[in-house]
């Protein structure tokens, strides 16, 4: 096993375009807002927060693609399938190091991205957390799109029409809890939610992704 | 042991060939010959579970599959797309053994050169390493002769032979006939009659 571990980090070190572009997304994505938005007012209406955690969903869902197309156009996935004992556990591998790359790393950015958005400091742990447990959900989710449409040739568009209906729950408790006051799971429900959305997809979505990826590699 | 009985490969619904009966014992080798299209990489595809359209049942061991996709990673050098290929496997993995295979191949001075900067010939053979060091019973070969030279394919038919020697199992998917000592045929027409 971990011989696996230490190939998907070299993977993911070696093919630094993967690390620096959802990153750089955002970044510019920020930009552009700022650039087209009215200049502020002095009451922060939220819309800001609204607009920084759609960037993260697009920014998600345009690394989404890549999750597993090098090893399916390789032929890894195909001896991951035929050799591996638990092929479960490897793909489980892939979209976890998928979401340090755009997720956790987005996550880590995000007080310097939200004060960039004129969010009040107050709100800046709140989002923090709130990226924090929501962004593996974008992941999860969004691989049983790619694991469906990598066979596909350029699966972009079909990818974005079936994943990012799946991202709406995550997006609505997301921005919730980014705007509540306090952090305390008492009083917040929405952040309930957000851990029970993240658990459920960290569990369950990985058998959707096996069956998704067998569906690829039998058309192929 | 391989089995095959009565097994029939579908393709978009579409028989690809008549029903197949075979049986091969430990240390022998097949063939698989049919012009192309006639569904041979599909049985193969088949026969290790990665195709799910078919008629028919099939034995299979444990097996290592080498297909049209090398299944090296492009990043990184032989010894680390060893090291990954047999941690997948749950073999263990030593790098003299390696260097040792790959000195077999002919491509010992390139066991730290990224594959992306190998020609096609050398990642095939390359890839050819994994047939030597997987632990695996039965090698299942998607024709293994395509890009290599003339002492490619000799080396090819040698590791075969020396599979079967060792009570391993080969099937393989060929044009060119394979030259080892014993052998079976198996011809895929298009729905017209195939027996061993």
């Amino acid at each position: 096993m971990g011989s696996v571990w230490v190939r998907e980090w070299r993977a993911v070190v070696r093919n630094r375009s993967a690390i620096i572009n959802p990153v750089a997304f955002v970044f510019l994505g920020v930009l552009l807002f700022n650039l087209g938005s009215r200049s502020y007012e002095e009451s922060f209406d939220g819309s800001a927060l609204g607009m920084l955690w759609v960037l993260v969903l697009i920014a998600n869902l345009l690394a989404l693609d890549s999750t597993f197309r090098r090893d399916f156009e390789s032929g890894l996935l195909e001896q991951i399938f035929v050799s591996a004992e638990v092929p479960f556990l490897i793909l489980f591998l892939k979209v976890l190091m998928q979401w340090m790359t755009t997720g956790f790393l987005i996550s880590l950015l995000s007080p310097l991205l939200a004060l960039l958005m004129g969010v009040p400091y107050e709100l800046l742990g709140n989002t923090f957390v709130a990226l924090l447990i929501g962004t593996p959900t974008l992941s999860f989710l969004g691989a049983i799109g790619a694991s469906l449409t990598v066979g596909m040739g350029r699966g972009g568009a079909l990818l974005a029409l079936l994943v990012l209906p799946l991202y709406i729950p995550v997006l609505i408790f997301g921005v919730d809890v980014s705007q509540s006051q306090s952090i305390a799971l008492t009083e917040i429900s929405s952040l309930y939610w957000l851990f029970f959305i993240s658990l459920a997809s960290l569990t369950l979505a990985p058998f959707a992704i096996l069956l998704g990826l067998k569906i690829s590699l039998a058309m192929d | 042991m391989l089995k095959l009985t009565d097994l029939v490969v579908l393709r978009d619904e579409a028989r690809l060939f008549q029903p197949l009966n075979a049986t091969l014992e430990a240390g022998g080798c097949v063939e698989l010959l049919g012009p192309n299209g006639s569904g041979k990489s599909t049985l193969l595809r088949t026969m290790i579970g990665l195709h799910d359209q078919y008629e028919g049942t099939y034995e299979c061991p444990d097996c290592f599959y080498q297909g049209h996709k090398l299944g090296l990673d492009d990043l990184m050098n032989p010894i680390e797309n060893l090291e990954w290929f047999l941690g997948l496997e749950g073999s263990s993995f030593d790098e003299d053994s390696a260097r040792k295979a790959l000195a077999r191949v002919n491509m010992v001075e390139y066991a730290l050169v990224p594959c992306s900067r190998m020609s096609q010939g050398q990642k095939r053979r390359v890839s050819m390493v994994r047939w030597i060091l997987s632990k695996r019973l039965a090698w299942i070969l998607d024709e293994p002769f395509t890009l290599l030279d003339a002492t490619g394919v000799r080396l090819v038919n040698e590791l075969i032979q020396e599979k079967c020697e060792a009570g391993g199992l080969v099937v393989c998917a060929t044009h060119l006939p394979l030259q080892v000592q014993e052998k079976k045929s198996i011809q895929l027409e298009a729905l017209s009659g195939s027996q061993v």
